[in-house]
């Protein structure tokens, strides 16, 4: 199969009052369709620089970056792959453009040009799909954290992308906030196989993923399925990464000489483990 | 406090002034005022006063929030009316009067001038508010981008002009919050902020308006970003969400106000 992002050799690399500064080192990686990826690392390893080369937003200065074939380089598919390769910011705030959910969900459409009555057909659909239509017009400094970030992917999903990018999507949101929105992406993965990337610094929203990439120093550390990647404790640590809770007290419990099995990352699966190796004990 | 912040004077309602289409309520307006800045008889003046009066109490929205609504702009009325009393000269004297040094005299010009103008200031002012009292912010960004749109061939940038409109009134709520927090996070660290005399008080505002203003400029680099993720594009075609097409109704009061312009320019009225 044809994967859907292809970065082959990617360099990035800006300018800055101390001089030229590598965000990345020669990435190769390729994100095939329907594929639920996260990317890790610490601040500083490139992992925003690196999604923003997805939907064209930054052009890389060395190597080539495929969207769905097309190269991301070339002006004249700038506008198709942002219309493929949907992007969800950090901060609700600073995303929203309209003065109304509706308007704001419009927002892509208008961009492209579709005719009213399209528009207003695609804003209901999504926004009833992503259970908004309450809000629909409400003024979005009304809504919480979460439903703003929703607000977003509406806006998104509505311009029927192959692929959604989340650039640290959740990490202003509470607790809640951020289940609604990862569920509401999960859904969006799952049910209309559209391709997640998921850039996070909560360990506990990559152990979600298919796959987990970590970058470290504008590098790939390492590109392996979740469970592998997040059972490297010790690994990620010594890298900035810390574990969920859950997941340093399993740690914790093993080396106490608790043979607890793998892999444990949520507070349920914790629990369920305790239980079980209770019931052998 | 901030959170139930209402934009303009727009008042919710189903009427016929809220039904009618944004662009056919400004333009009504502009010909209403070109027909009130000719009207040069008191008869003319009273009659658009009361067409106005009606008129707004046909929108359903109470007294109290008009005259509310108008309560800063009486004095600036008061003040044309005394000056044009005591400083226009012509025609008869109706009052001379001896105040300390001066002689003050109230011309019949200056009565009729001052009253004139007054009453043009009122009516002016209930035309408008039956606009923005019926229309929301967004509507009547619509509609100046609309009625706009021949500049378009003198090469000004129409669309991009309300879409910065649009975001301002977007952000206002936004900016009001952060502002609250500033002030609150100053003061948490012994600001005294809006206490003293009118220049302390300018001078404590001065570290809650810098933090505002680096974040706003934060916010409008991040929200560039986003919008071209959005493929948002200067100068590109777009369309819009809605789609307003002329009723009947909307004729009928463009063509009753050119009709009571005319009126007003081509008759003593």
């Amino acid at each position: 199969m044809e994967p859907f992002i292809t970065a082959c050799n990617v360099f990035y690399q800006y300018e800055s009052p101390s001089g030229p500064v590598s965000a990345l080192k020669g990435i190769d990686l390729s994100i095939y369709s329907g594929e639920h990826v996260a990317i890790i690392g610490p601040n500083g390893s490139g992992k925003s620089t690196l999604l923003k080369l997805f939907n064209a937003l930054l052009e890389p200065t060395g190597g080539e970056v495929r969207v769905g074939g097309r190269d991301t380089s070339d002006p004249q598919n700038t506008w198709e792959i942002r219309q493929e390769c949907g992007m969800v910011f950090q901060n609700p705030d600073n995303q929203i453009v309209a003065t109304t959910v509706e308007e704001d969900v419009a927002f892509g459409l208008e961009n492209l040009s579709f005719p009213a009555p399209e528009i207003k057909k695609r804003v209901n659909e999504v926004l009833q799909a992503m259970d908004l239509d309450h809000w629909a017009h409400h003024a979005p400094h009304l809504l919480s954290g979460g439903q703003k970030q929703r607000v977003a992917i509406a806006g998104v999903i509505a311009m029927r992308p192959r692929c959604l990018l989340l650039d640290e999507a959740t990490s202003l949101l509470d607790r809640r906030g951020k289940a609604e929105v990862i569920d509401t992406a999960l859904k969006l993965n799952r049910l209309d196989n559209i391709t997640l990337v998921n850039v996070t610094h909560f360990l506990e929203e990559a152990a979600l993923a298919d796959r987990v990439i970590v970058l470290y120093n504008g590098e790939i550390a390492i590109d392996a399925p979740a469970q592998q990647v997040l059972s490297r404790g010790t690994w990620l640590k010594e890298r900035g990464l810390d574990l969920p809770p859950a997941a340093s007290l399993a740690n914790r419990l093993r080396e106490g000489g608790i043979p607890l099995s793998f892999p444990i990352i949520t507070m349920e699966q914790l629990v369920d483990s305790i239980c079980s190796w209770k019931q052998m004990a | 406090m901030s959170r139930s912040i209402t934009l303009g004077q727009y008042m919710p309602g189903k009427t016929l002034m809220h039904r009618l289409d944004a662009r056919a309520k400004l333009l009504s307006l502009i010909l209403l005022i070109l027909g009130l800045f000719t009207a040069s008889s008191y008869w003319g003046l009273i009659f658009l006063l009361i067409l106005a009066l009606v008129h707004l109490s046909f929108t359903g929205v109470p007294l109290g929030y008009i005259l509310r609504g108008v309560r800063h702009i009486f004095v600036l009325i008061l003040l044309t009316l005394l000056l044009h009393f005591f400083f226009t000269t012509g025609g008869e004297v109706l009052i001379r009067e001896q105040l300390f040094v001066a002689e003050i005299t109230v011309e019949s010009e200056g009565v009729q001038l001052g009253t004139t103008v007054a009453l043009r200031l009122i009516i002016l002012i209930f035309f408008t508010m039956l606009v923005t009292l019926t229309t929301t912010p967004l509507a009547l960004t619509g509609a100046m981008e609309s009625l706009l749109t021949p500049l378009k061939y003198l090469r000004l940038p129409v669309s991009e002009m309300s879409m910065v409109a649009m975001i301002s009134l977007r952000f206002i709520p936004t900016l009001m919050e952060e502002s609250d927090r500033i002030v609150k996070a100053q003061m948490a660290r012994g600001a005294r902020i809006g206490e003293g005399n009118f220049l302390q008080k300018a001078r404590s505002l001065i570290p809650v308006i810098v933090p505002l203003f680096v974040s706003a400029f934060r916010r409008a680099e991040e929200l560039a970003v986003a919008m071209e993720a959005r493929c948002y594009r200067v100068g590109a075609r777009r369309t819009s969400i809605r789609e307003t097409r002329f009723a009947f109704k909307d004729y009928m009061v463009i063509i009753f106000s050119v009709a009571l312009a005319a009126i007003m320019w081509f008759t003593p009225l």
